[in-house]
C-alpha cells in the first residue's frame, strides 16, 4: 500500500487526504522516502526540500484539522524545473553560471501553487537554460529514463518527465520553447501540455527565448494536468505577454468527450525519420479515435519542413538578447580574473556557460548582426508567419492535429550528445506549435518492443486548451497506457 | 556561406563570450553545419510576408507610473559578486573600473 501510493494520481490522492485516509505530512514523507530509493539511479533532482515540504504538508493538515478552507492541490507533491525561481532556494537553471543563486521572489506559477497548498518538494534538473532535448547540456548531472536508465529522458524539462515517471511526484511543472514539457513527456511516458502562448504567466520564469517560452503541466494523465494548468493559468499584470482571458474550468469539464470530432493528420508529419514503430502505434491512436466516431481527415502543413531552420534563428537570436544579463556584474558567477570591465563580462560567461549555451548564443548574435538580420532573423520571422497561417487553415478544416510527439523513442545517453543539429531534429514535431503560439500535449499511447513509451501529439488552436484537454482524455478513456509505471 | 575562425571569433567579442583556442576549434565546424542548414529559409517565398515577431496580437501593455513596493535593498544585492558600503551605509554592487 505505501508503495502503490507513490504510483497514484493527484485525482486519487485528493479523496484519500479529504478524508483522512492519509495525512499530507505522511504523504510527503512516502514521497521523500520514494526519491530518496529511486532518485540515486534517475537523477531527477537537482534540490530536494525535504524540510519546506514537510512544512508545508504538515500546514495542510493544520488546516484541515481546523477546518480552514483548503486550495484544490492541498498536500499533494509537486516538483518544480530548476529555471522557475523560488525565493530563497537555488535556482540553478542547471548551469555553473548560477550555482550560487537565489532568487529573492517566487515566480507566478510558485505563487499560484502555493496558494493552492500543493507541496513544493524540490527542483529538477534540466538541459542548461533549457538548451536541448535530452537533459545532458545539465552542468550539473544527467538524469536517467526511468523506463531505461541508460536511455535519456528527454528535454530539456528531463528532470520534472522522470520525476513524475519514476513515482518521485505527483505532478511538475516543466517549461516548453521548442517542446521541452511535450518531448520528454513522450519519452518518458507521461502527459505533457504546452498552453497556448500568453497563457500561463512567464513572471519567474528565467527567460530562454521571450515570444517562444511557456510553463506547463507534467501528470500521470489528462485530468491531473487539466487540473494542474487550471491552477497556474491566467492573467499576471507582472507579464505583460499574458492574456486577459478567464480561465476555463478545465478540470471540470476535461471529462465531457468532443462530438462531433474532426481530427487532422498532417501528412507531412509521416515521412522520413519517422520511427516505423512510433508510426504504428500513432496510426493505431488514429483507429481508436475513429472507434470513438471521430472522422480524420489528411490536412497539409507545407511550412512544417522549414521549422527546425525557422525555430534556431528565432529562438537563439532571442537568447542571444535574454542571457546577456549574465555579465557577472549583479548576481551570478564573476570571474575571478576580472581584469578590466569587458575582460570580466568574456571571462565570467566563459566559464559560466557551457558548450551548448555558447552555441546558440553565438548563433543568434550571428543571426542578429549587421549584415546579416535581414537573411537570417527577419526571414525566419517571415518564416514564422506562414507557420502559423499554415496552422490557421488547418483548423479551419479540423477540431485538433494528431500526430507523433518524437520521431523515435528515448536514445541511448551520449547517442546524439556530439552531434547538435542532430539532437535539434528530435524537436521536428513539437517545434511549430511554439512558433505559431498553439497548445500542444502528449499522451502515452504505446510502447516500443524495447518497452519504451511512445507519445502521441494533440495540438489545437489558440485558447483551446478545453477541447485539447477533452479530446486527449477521450483517447485515455478508452485505452490504459496512462496506468503504466515503470519498475526502478 | 561559410564562417571562417576569424568571423567566429568577431561573433564571441560581440556576444562578450571568451572562448578557448580549443572551443572555437570545436564550435566553428558545428556553426557552420547549422548555418547551412538554415540557410534553406531561402527557398521561401516570402515576398509580402509581414514578420510574425510574437503570435499574440496583443499590442501595447500599460500601467499607472505609479510606485509601488519592491525589493529592498538588501533584496536586490542578496546574490552579489562583490558588494560594497561607503562610510555613510550605501550600498552597491563592486565592479571593475569603467573608466580608465
Amino acid at each position: 500500500m505505501a508503495q502503490e501510493l507513490t504510483e497514484r494520481t493527484a485525482s486519487e490522492l485528493l479523496p484519500l487526504l479529504a478524508r483522512g485516509d492519509v495525512s499530507a505530512e505522511a504523504l510527503t514523507g512516502q514521497f521523500l522516502q520514494a526519491i530518496q530509493q529511486r532518485d540515486a539511479k534517475v537523477r531527477a533532482f537537482l534540490h530536494v526540500d525535504e524540510g519546506n515540504a514537510l512544512a508545508q504538508a504538515r500546514a495542510v493538515d493544520q488546516k484541515r484539522k481546523k477546518g480552514d478552507p483548503l486550495g484544490p492541490l492541498a498536500g499533494v507533491p509537486v516538483a518544480i524545473k530548476d529555471v522557475l525561481c523560488t525565493k530563497g532556494q537555488p535556482t540553478t537553471c542547471g548551469s555553473k553560471i548560477l550555482r550560487d543563486f537565489k532568487p529573492p521572489y517566487d515566480a507566478h506559477v510558485i505563487t499560484r501553487l502555493r496558494s493552492a497548498d500543493a507541496v513544493l518538494i524540490g527542483k529538477t534538473n534540466l538541459d542548461e537554460f533549457a538548451m536541448g532535448s535530452s537533459t545532458e547540456n545539465s552542468a550539473y548531472q544527467t538524469t536517467h529514463n526511468p523506463w531505461d536508465l541508460e536511455r535519456i529522458p528527454g528535454g530539456s524539462s528531463g528532470g520534472s518527465a522522470a520525476a513524475v515517471a519514476a513515482g518521485e511526484a505527483v505532478l511538475a511543472l516543466g517549461t516548453d520553447t521548442g517542446g521541452s514539457i511535450r518531448q520528454p513527456a513522450g519519452l518518458c511516458g507521461v502527459v505533457g501540455l504546452k498552453p497556448s502562448y500568453g497563457r500561463v504567466s512567464r513572471f519567474g520564469l528565467v527567460a530562454f527565448a521571450s515570444s517562444l517560452d511557456q510553463v506547463g503541466p507534467f501528470a500521470h494523465d489528462v485530468a491531473d494536468a487539466a487540473l494542474l494548468l487550471e491552477v497556474i493559468a491566467g492573467h499576471d499584470p507582472r507579464d505583460s505577454t499574458s492574456v486577459v482571458k478567464p480561465v476555463p474550468p478545465y478540470s471540470k469539464t476535461v471529462h465531457d468527450p468532443v462530438k462531433p470530432l474532426t481530427v487532422g493528420v498532417a501528412r507531412e508529419y509521416f515521412g522520413e525519420g519517422l520511427d516505423p514503430e512510433v508510426e504504428q502505434a500513432v496510426r493505431a491512436a488514429l483507429k481508436v479515435y475513429e472507434g470513438l466516431g471521430a472522422k480524420v481527415r489528411e490536412v497539409s502543413l507545407p511550412h512544417s519542413p522549414y521549422a527546425v531552420a525557422t525555430y534556431y534563428l528565432v529562438a537563439t537570436a532571442e537568447a542571444s538578447s535574454n542571457l546577456a544579463r549574465y555579465d557577472g556584474v549583479h548576481f551570478g558567477h564573476r570571474t575571478s580574473r576580472p581584469g578590466n570591465l569587458i575582460d570580466m563580462y568574456q571571462r565570467s560567461r566563459g566559464e559560466g556557460f557551457g558548450p551548448e549555451v555558447k552555441r546558440r548564443i553565438m548563433l543568434g548574435t550571428y543571426a542578429l548582426s549587421s549584415g546579416y538580420k535581414d537573411a537570417y532573423y527577419l526571414k525566419a520571422l517571415k518564416v514564422r508567419r506562414l507557420i502559423r497561417d499554415d496552422f490557421d487553415l488547418a483548423f479551419a478544416a479540423c477540431d485538433v492535429v494528431l500526430g507523433p510527439t518524437a520521431p523515435t523513442a528515448a536514445f541511448k545517453i551520449g547517442e546524439k550528445s556530439s552531434d547538435p543539429l542532430a539532437m535539434y531534429l528530435s524537436d521536428i514535431y513539437t517545434i511549430s506549435a511554439n512558433l505559431a503560439g498553439i497548445p500542444g500535449v502528449t499522451i502515452p499511447c504505446g510502447f516500443t518492443k524495447a518497452g519504451l513509451p511512445i507519445g502521441l501529439q494533440i495540438l489545437a488552436a489558440p485558447f483551446e486548451e478545453a477541447k485539447l484537454l477533452r479530446v486527449a482524455r477521450m483517447y485515455e478513456q478508452a485505452t490504459d497506457w496512462h496506468t503504466r509505471r515503470p519498475r526502478v | 556561406m561559410s564562417l571562417s575562425a576569424e568571423q567566429v571569433a568577431w561573433v564571441a567579442h560581440l556576444a562578450r563570450l571568451e572562448l578557448t583556442a580549443e572551443e572555437l576549434a570545436v564550435m566553428t565546424p558545428q556553426l557552420n553545419s547549422i548555418v547551412d542548414y538554415v540557410a534553406q529559409l531561402q527557398q521561401v517565398d516570402t515576398d509580402d510576408v509581414e514578420p510574425l515577431a510574437h503570435a499574440l496580437a496583443v499590442h501595447n501593455v500599460f500601467r499607472a507610473d505609479e510606485p509601488a513596493p519592491s525589493l529592498s535593498v538588501d533584496e536586490a544585492l542578496a546574490n552579489a559578486p562583490d558588494r560594497r558600503a561607503n562610510a555613510k551605509g550605501e550600498q552597491f554592487y563592486g565592479v571593475p573600473a569603467v573608466f580608465e
